[in-house]
């Protein structure tokens, strides 16, 4: 769920989109680089925001007794590091701010920062850590999409109460305030994400093992054949 | 059934549990948090006004009919993918020719 239209004071509207601008301007940069030095990764980069695309328009009820929806970057983020996400889920906001009245043109800064910028870095940072410690490819991928969806509903919260800080008790107040309204509902939500991508890299491992390989999420097995 | 096409279908099995559960036993009107929290600011905050509004904002049936366009088409893509990925390993590995790469 995202700041709905006008709901940011405009100097706050303003300055989040200053602060996400370069990341997404980077992002194209980033998806345009990506293209050309590896032009067949074309089809699973659309496949990666088609997933954003799915999950974000899925509206799933919580346990808080409100409903919200997934954002389906931390996927994208782990096959192609985050900048490339910082477009793709802005192009996704874009579209549910313009056509579905979801979100906002004014708040798609916020937004974009939220969900295309702090989610998938979060995620990939989360990830590249799992993997450290010696986590698993799923166990990394269920972490990394599952904060990273908390992550974006958290940094909402943050966005939300800086602007609108609370009477009694300021702006730590509204965070937890909104905090309770968006993250706590989000929880559920971030463990199906998690599942949801463990089950497509399960999928991609199956179908294009050469592919993920390329990517480094697969290290290169000497005794199984990758490309035949 | 293969043991990992089990464990995919436990996964989906995991996830439509956990959107039902609420469903099922908690009560609740089940609207967009966005929403809630914009009430929330209103009541807070009662002299601000949200200073823009959507420039197309579609009837609650026609928004429920683009949300399901979204996924159709994130699906769609998805779908695609699967198959011309599939596809082209079963070309590969039935012609299974030295040359056959790429």
């Amino acid at each position: 769920m995202h700041i709905a239209e006008g709901y940011l004071p405009p100097l706050h509207a303003v300055a989040w989109t200053v602060a996400a601008a370069p990341f997404v301007v980077h992002g194209a940069r980033a998806v345009v680089r990506q293209l050309r030095t590896d032009p067949e990764s074309k089809l699973l980069l659309g496949a990666a925001g088609a997933f954003s695309f799915v999950l974000s328009a899925l509206k799933i009820p919580s346990v808080t007794g409100s409903c919200s929806h997934p954002t389906g970057t931390g996927l994208g983020a782990v096959l192609f590091r985050p900048p490339v996400m910082a477009l793709l889920g802005t192009i996704v906001l874009f579209f549910q701010a313009t056509l579905l009245a979801h979100g906002g043109l004014t708040t798609l800064g916020a937004n974009a920062f939220s969900m295309a910028v702090a989610g998938p870095w979060v995620a990939y940072g989360v990830y590249r850590l799992a993997r450290r410690l010696g986590g698993g490819l799923a166990l990394g991928v269920f972490l990394a999409a599952a904060l990273g969806d908390l992550a974006t509903y958290c940094v909402t919260s943050v966005q939300l109460a800086l602007a609108f800080p609370d009477a009694a008790s300021g702006v730590l107040g509204a965070v937890v305030k909104f905090g309770s309204i968006f993250a706590i509902t989000q929880i559920p939500l971030a463990i199906s994400e998690g599942l949801l991508t463990v089950l497509i890299v399960r999928l991609l491992t199956r179908v294009s093992p050469a592919e993920l390989t390329r990517l480094g999420l697969l290290r290169p097995a000497p005794g199984k054949e990758i490309a035949a | 059934m293969k043991r990992a096409t089990l464990v995919n279908w436990l996964l989906v099995l995991a996830v439509v549990t956990i959107a039902a559960v609420p469903l099922v036993f908690i009560g609740g009107e089940f609207g967009g948090a966005d929403g809630i929290a914009a009430e929330r600011i209103a009541a807070d905050h009662p002299d601000y006004r949200p200073w823009a509004s959507a420039l197309f904002e579609p009837s609650a049936e026609v928004a429920s009919g683009l949300f399901a366009l979204q996924a159709a088409l994130g699906a769609g893509f998805l779908g695609y993918y699967f198959g011309v990925v599939r596809t082209k390993r079963r070309l590969r590995r039935e012609s299974d020719a030295p040359d056959g790469e790429g």
